[in-house]
């Protein structure tokens, strides 16, 4: 028998309550993940892809059904406690990159370990991950918006790598990127995941899909 | 650097990107905690000034006769109606030259007593008329309680005294006569052989609208000989006012209530606790300035919300908890506070002691204690309320829901 799946949604239901009337992002959604798979979800703008993410990512939590990461329950869990999932379970990398502009490079990576550790990285470990992302000393002091969209996005991945998450959540991570930088992206990513990580990927660009182990295509909220 | 440091850094770096806008929020407090330090420092220095007037004459004690006859009930205690009865027993209400020699042995060598004769009269001089006060004091003990400003201290019974608004008003010089009385009921005139020198207001004896005669020449004008309006106790020392004062009422009234004693602390209570009233009131006002400071951080700090959607949005997907949003806005309005507050403690300083100076005409006390401590008083209460400010705003950025501030531009 398998080990149950790191990611588990059973009729996941994503209401957007508007004054114009009910928007239904997420429709009756059952899905599973396994540890350590590269997940591709494509479809149509506005088909509800970054809704399901952020589900996947704890970021939000269903109106209706249920929502297991990890052998966890997530519809019944505070705010704190998922604060602190996403803080040690999942690194995100957003197609803006969203690094956080008052921060260096450095200490944009150095953060979430901050928030989990309550104390600096005196192991290098924080200058190694950039490094190995190819962003030397000299870049990692600067801000983010003195960084090209490439560099930013290097930075963006040490930053969800250093708290050694089991889940990567990538929306359109190359969407901004020129295709060779895009490729870049890719490799990297691809390698994380052949070293083990569970990777689901929100993507419009077949050639990234094609680095996925299974591509999962909405449509109109629910997987066809 | 720990968690709590990189939330701390944020603020201030944000404080840093807006630094004008951040100073111009902060001048607002700046000035409240000037204004409130300045008006309190001029409070207690007006406080210290009086004090250190009152003392002069701390040294004195007053007895005069007191009406309440049945030593039950306190002064007051009766209904209105007897305390008028009783007000008009006391104009007539004298201390007996017996209950001088029992106030004198009271004392003994804490100090010295001399009785007062005082009356309210008629007086013309020249051709002009007027009323005045009328002391009738032992002509040995004169010159140890009153200074001259001109002329010499009265020898015979024709010789007086005037004080110094008297002689003023009235053109009064030495050697000018004076006739007190009126025509219906005979008239006493005396010749100006001295001027009074400005004594104030006080509390023993008011002399500067005043006619000052020897003993004899008022018994012999106006009686009351061996019966005195007042006696007035110079004390050696003034910690031996309360002693003194329990001396004299224990032997005077032990049987039945004769005699009042006071003291200055009396009225320096009472004004005192006007000022402190008046100065309570002008920080009052100064605090709506304060008010105005309060809006414009609130202004400040939510504007700094309101950009600052997005990155609130990463921070928390990033597993940052609503507390560390919530302290991290509140960080930044406590540094405007202190910012300003600290500011404004500095200008304080400077212009507390020009409004002191200015209005008080000195700064004797300024340095000390009580008047400095409305330095940090008012620091206190303008970061208080930079803090209290940036409360709502920063309470609205914790709630902010992660994906919605995601998707915010
Ligand atoms: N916070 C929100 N409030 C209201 N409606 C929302 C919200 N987020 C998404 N929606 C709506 O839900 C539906 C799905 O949105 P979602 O962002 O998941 O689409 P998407 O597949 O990611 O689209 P795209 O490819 O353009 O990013 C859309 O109709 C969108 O308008
Ligand atoms: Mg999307």
């Amino acid at each position: 028998m398998s080990p149950a799946p790191i990611i588990e949604l059973e009729e996941v239901t994503r209401i957007y309550p508007l004054p114009a009337g009910d928007v239904v992002a997420l429709d009756h959604v059952s899905l599973s993940i396994e540890e350590g798979e590269f997940v591709a979800i494509m479809g149509p703008s506005g088909s509800g892809k970054t809704t399901l993410l952020n589900q996947i990512g704890c970021l939000d939590v269903p109106t209706s059904g249920r929502l297991r990461i990890a052998g966890r329950e997530v519809g019944q869990m505070t705010d704190h406690e998922l604060t602190e999932l996403r803080l040690r379970k999942i690194g995100y990398i957003f197609q803006r990159f969203n690094l956080i502009p008052l921060l260096t490079a450095y200490e944009n990576v150095e953060y979430p370990y901050l928030m989990m550790h309550r104390q600096n990285d005196a192991t290098g470990w924080v200058a190694g991950l950039l490094a190995s992302l190819g962003i030397d000393e000299a870049l990692s002091a600067h801000r983010p918006a003195e960084l090209s969209g490439g560099q930013q996005q290097r930075v963006a991945i040490a930053r969800a790598l250093v708290n050694d998450p089991s889940i990567l959540i990538c929306d359109e991570p190359t969407g901004n990127l020129d295709s060779r930088t895009g490729t870049q992206i890719m490799e990297i990513l691809s390698d994380l995941n052949r070293r083990g990580r569970t990777i689901v990927i929100v993507t419009h660009d077949q050639t990234v899909a094609e680095y996925a182990d299974r591509v999962i295509t909405i449509r109109d909220g629910r997987p066809s | 650097m720990r968690r709590g440091s990189i939330i701390f850094q944020l603020a201030v770096r944000n404080i840093r990107l807006n630094l004008l806008r951040s100073l111009l929020a902060a001048l607002g407090i700046v000035i409240g905690v000037i204004a409130i330090a300045a008006m309190g420092m001029m409070g207690a220095n007006m406080t210290l000034m009086v004090k250190d007037q009152m003392s002069e004459m701390g040294n004195v004690l007053t007895v005069t006769h007191d009406a309440g006859t049945d030593g039950g009930g306190g002064p007051g205690g009766g209904p209105p109606g007897m305390s008028r009865a009783s007000n008009d027993d006391e104009d007539d209400s004298y201390i007996t030259e017996s209950q001088f020699r029992a106030i004198r042995s009271a004392v003994g060598s804490n100090g010295t007593v001399y009785t007062v004769h005082s009356t309210n009269d008629r007086f013309s001089a020249g051709t002009r008329d007027g009323r005045a006060t009328v002391y009738g004091l032992d002509p040995d003990v004169i010159p140890r309680i009153l200074n001259l400003s001109d002329g010499a201290y009265p020898k015979g019974e024709s010789g007086a005294l005037v004080g110094a608004s008297l002689a003023e008003r009235f053109n009064l010089t030495l050697g000018s006569r004076l006739s007190l009385g009126d025509e219906d009921e005979g008239t006493h005139t005396i010749r100006v052989v001295g001027i009074v020198e400005e004594r104030g207001m006080s509390f023993d004896l008011s002399t500067d609208m005043a006619v000052i005669l020897p003993e004899k020449a008022y018994t012999s004008f106006y009686g009351n000989e061996e019966q005195y309006n007042q006696v007035n106790v110079i004390l050696r020392d003034i910690d031996s006012a309360d002693a003194t004062s329990t001396s004299i009422t224990e032997r005077l009234n032990a049987k039945k209530r004769q005699v009042r004693v006071s003291d200055a602390s009396r009225m320096l209570e009472s004004i005192t606790s006007t000022i402190g009233t008046m100065t309570t009131f002008v920080m009052a006002i100064a605090g709506i300035s304060l008010l105005v400071a309060a809006v414009s951080i609130f202004n400040v700090m939510m504007m700094s919300v309101t950009e600052r959607v997005r990155e609130i949005g990463i921070m928390r997907s990033l597993g940052t908890q609503k507390t560390e949003i919530l302290k991290m806005f509140l960080y930044e309005s406590a540094v405007l506070g202190v910012t300003g507050s600290l500011i404004g403690a500095a200008g304080s300083f400077g212009i507390g002691y020009l409004v002191v100076v200015s209005l008080l005409g000195s700064a004797d006390h300024f340095f000390e204690p009580q008047s400095l401590v409305y330095l940090p008083l008012a620091m206190l209460v303008g970061t208080a309320i930079c803090i209290l400010s940036g409360l709502y705003p920063s309470w609205r950025a914790a709630k902010l829901d992660p994906i919605e501030a995601l998707r915010a531009e």
